[in-house]
């Protein structure tokens, strides 16, 4: 209804070039940038700033995954150990060397990303299944030398406490400090992935999605894109390793084991396969449904099950419900959320004249 | 240095080939249903786990016969597996791999939650009616748990079983055929996709019993389900498609596990068992990616 191109003519390289041709577009962009940054934190409590903090360490993770996964089609379940990474070489490096974050960050993403190269290299002779398996092996064993080397793990609990980070002499200790912190990680990450993916490198990643050997023939070097691919992606990773260990202040291998990879699965293939709007929604949804499932649980919970074991069934109850869409988004709607949303917009494009 | 010490080392073995083949047959059903539909099974071990929870369920808190609650099992586990091959794999008939693979994932997620779910969450004995008194064997005390040995010999008659079906057997040959070629098998008059339901189901016939098994040593809860973890170093090792490979995988897996359990544990502090599998995995992935006895793809455009 709002969004007609016609009438909008492209004369410059650069007005083609644009994420936003359209002035509708700027404009919703705009208008969603001035809620999440002005309207959002002047008026949210502080628990649903929370929310939306750990959605923006989860889009950055997200778009790491899809960029492996969606664009470059190699399969990764070790996600969460690649950020296990980032999380403990930063909290090492804030906690003996003093780094500030805008150091530790980086570095962070740059181990995972060296071990991400590591675990990709047996990726030129094998995909697929064998993928799928060796990088389900790499989750086990980075766990188990973080788990088991003191020198990395920080002793026999296997966590190391970390400090807020500190911007402009500022230490982010409120909810609302951490949120634009977090939020700028996830913006910065959300623009680069757009731009990568239409450079060189991205077009490369998605000839090799669709078919590695033609890729190979037309020029393509496939194994050092696939690198590529692995060590972008476990960089993005890192980073959001990193971030939520500034977010919760401690760096535990915990919040790293295999069901978090199996989340960020679900958050790209939910969101959508090969989109960054969809890695975007995939980290809303997949955040937001334990979170919803748990409130309702604790509302209506109570009249069909004991309350003795109410936690325990919500736990269930997620687990269940979170396979269940795994499932149906793959046979129904391969294309996740994002194809669900183009719909509603290409539907309302030519609204109400649909002919 | 002492007199290295050849008791500790032949149980570690012996009991080592034994777990070995019991995670044969785990990776039985993984094999079955790769061979034949080229679907990929990441939840192999909830099945185990779905299978040997209902059995408990059904034998500790109802008080029904074993025969009886192994029978109810394995009954489910086929009508179960008929209806997910026609709901959610028939439709994904040619889609990416990694699509099924995330599929089975997603399967996996909500057998885990479904399990304890319906059944309760609490670990329940099952039982086999035979005496758990270790057996000595010879001078040298090696000490055999009945159980290892029941799951080894019940391992090996399914392992033969399954062999002698898709060597000899007419609908074991038309399976093959389906692995081979979908198409081609179709343009024969077979049915293609009954044979992927039979396979479906012979997989969960097989998690039925390997429930049974492992939960009589384990316990049975959803921790039954990290056996499917053990699944792809026995199959990648073995060969993805090959039956031979299952039994060698399986037992190379066993004993490595075993002896690094035995050896290495007491020198890094524990949890090598879970750990050395994979790295075997690994190697054998960077050298030979098609395992021992599997057989290369060769790929066209």
């Amino acid at each position: 209804m709002f969004h007609r191109e016609s009438g909008y003519y492209k004369t410059t390289y650069k007005g083609d070039m644009a994420f936003y041709p359209l002035p509708v577009g700027r404009w919703s962009v705009a208008l969603v940038g001035f809620i999440f940054l002005v309207v959002i934190p002047l008026f949210l409590d502080p628990y649903y700033l929370s929310i939306l903090c750990l959605i923006s360490i989860a889009v950055v993770g997200a778009l790491g995954l899809n960029i492996l996964l969606g664009y470059t089609g190699q399969i990764s379940i070790g996600h969460a150990a690649f950020m296990s990474v980032g999380a403990y070489t930063a909290a090492n490096l804030i906690t003996k060397l003093d780094w500030p974050f805008w150091l530790a960050v980086p570095s962070g993403g740059i181990m995972a990303a060296a071990v991400g190269v590591l675990v990709g290299i047996p990726s030129l002779r094998i995909k697929g299944l064998y993928l799928a398996i060796a990088t389900l092996a790499a989750q086990f064993i980075i766990e188990w030398v973080i788990n088991h080397t003191p020198a990395i793990s920080g002793g026999v609990q296997a966590s190391i406490e970390v400090p807020r980070p500190v911007v402009f002499g500022e230490a982010m200790n409120t909810e609302i400090e951490l949120y634009y912190f977090l939020m700028a990680f996830a913006v910065i990450a959300i623009v680069a992935t757009m731009n990568l993916v239409r450079s060189r490198v991205g077009r490369a990643f998605i000839a090799i999605r669709d078919q590695d050997i033609a890729a190979e023939i037309i020029g393509i070097n496939v194994f050092r894109y696939k690198l590529y691919a692995f060590a972008i992606s476990s960089f993005y990773a890192g980073v959001a390793g990193v971030l939520y260990t500034y977010y919760l202040s401690i760096a535990n291998y915990e919040q790293f084991l295999i069901v978090v990879s199996i989340d960020y699965l679900a958050m790209v293939i939910i969101g959508g396969l090969g989109s960054v709007l969809g890695s975007v929604f995939g980290a809303i949804f997949i955040t937001l449904l334990p979170i919803v499932i748990r409130i309702f649980m604790d509302s209506f919970g109570a009249f069909f099950f004991d309350p003795v074991i109410l936690a325990q069934v919500t736990a269930q109850f997620r687990l269940i419900l979170f396979g269940a869409l795994i499932m149906f988004f793959l046979v129904v709607e391969p294309e996740g959320l994002n194809r669900l949303w183009l719909n509603i917009r290409n539907y309302f494009r030519i609204w109400p004249f649909s002919y | 240095m002492e007199d290295f010490n050849w008791g500790f080392f032949l149980e570690l073995l012996v009991s080592g080939v034994l777990i070995g083949l019991m995670y044969s047959l785990i990776a039985l059903g993984f094999v079955l249903i790769y061979k034949s539909t080229d679907a990929i099974n990441f939840a192999q071990g909830e099945f185990v786990m779905i299978a040997g929870i209902i059995v408990g369920a059904s034998a500790a808190s109802y008080g029904l016969p074993l025969w009886l609650a192994i029978s109810l099992s394995v009954a489910f586990m086929v009508l179960f597996n008929v209806g997910l091959e026609r709901t959610v794999l028939r439709p994904m008939i040619g889609r990416p791999i990694v699509a099924i693979i995330m599929a089975t994932i997603g399967l996996a997620a909500l057998l885990r939650g479904a399990g304890p779910f319906f059944f309760g969450a609490e670990t329940r004995p099952l039982n086999l009616p035979i005496d758990d008194a270790p057996i000595i064997i010879g001078d040298h005390f090696i000490y055999l748990n009945p159980i290892h040995l029941l799951g080894a010999a019940a391992a090996v008659i399914f392992l033969l079983g399954f062999g002698w079906f898709f060597l000899k057997s007419r609908k074991g040959v038309a399976m093959r055929a389906v692995a081979d070629s979908h198409q081609v098998s179709m343009a024969m008059g077979i049915n293609v996709q009954r044979y992927f339901a039979l396979a479906w189901v012979m997989a969960g016939v097989v998690a039925a019993l390997g429930g049974v098994i492992w939960g009589s040593l384990l316990g049975v809860d959803t921790q039954l389900a990290i056996i499917g973890l053990k699944v792809f170093p026995v199959v990648i090792l073995g060969g993805l498609d090959s039956i031979v490979g299952v039994i060698v995988g399986g037992i190379i897996v066993g004993v490595v596990e075993n002896l690094a359990a035995g050896y290495l544990d007491p020198m890094v502090g524990g949890g090598t068992k879970d750990f050395t599998p994979y790295v075997l995995m690994i190697l054998m992935l960077m050298f030979k990616p098609y395992g021992l006895f599997g057989k290369p793809i060769i790929e066209r455009i």
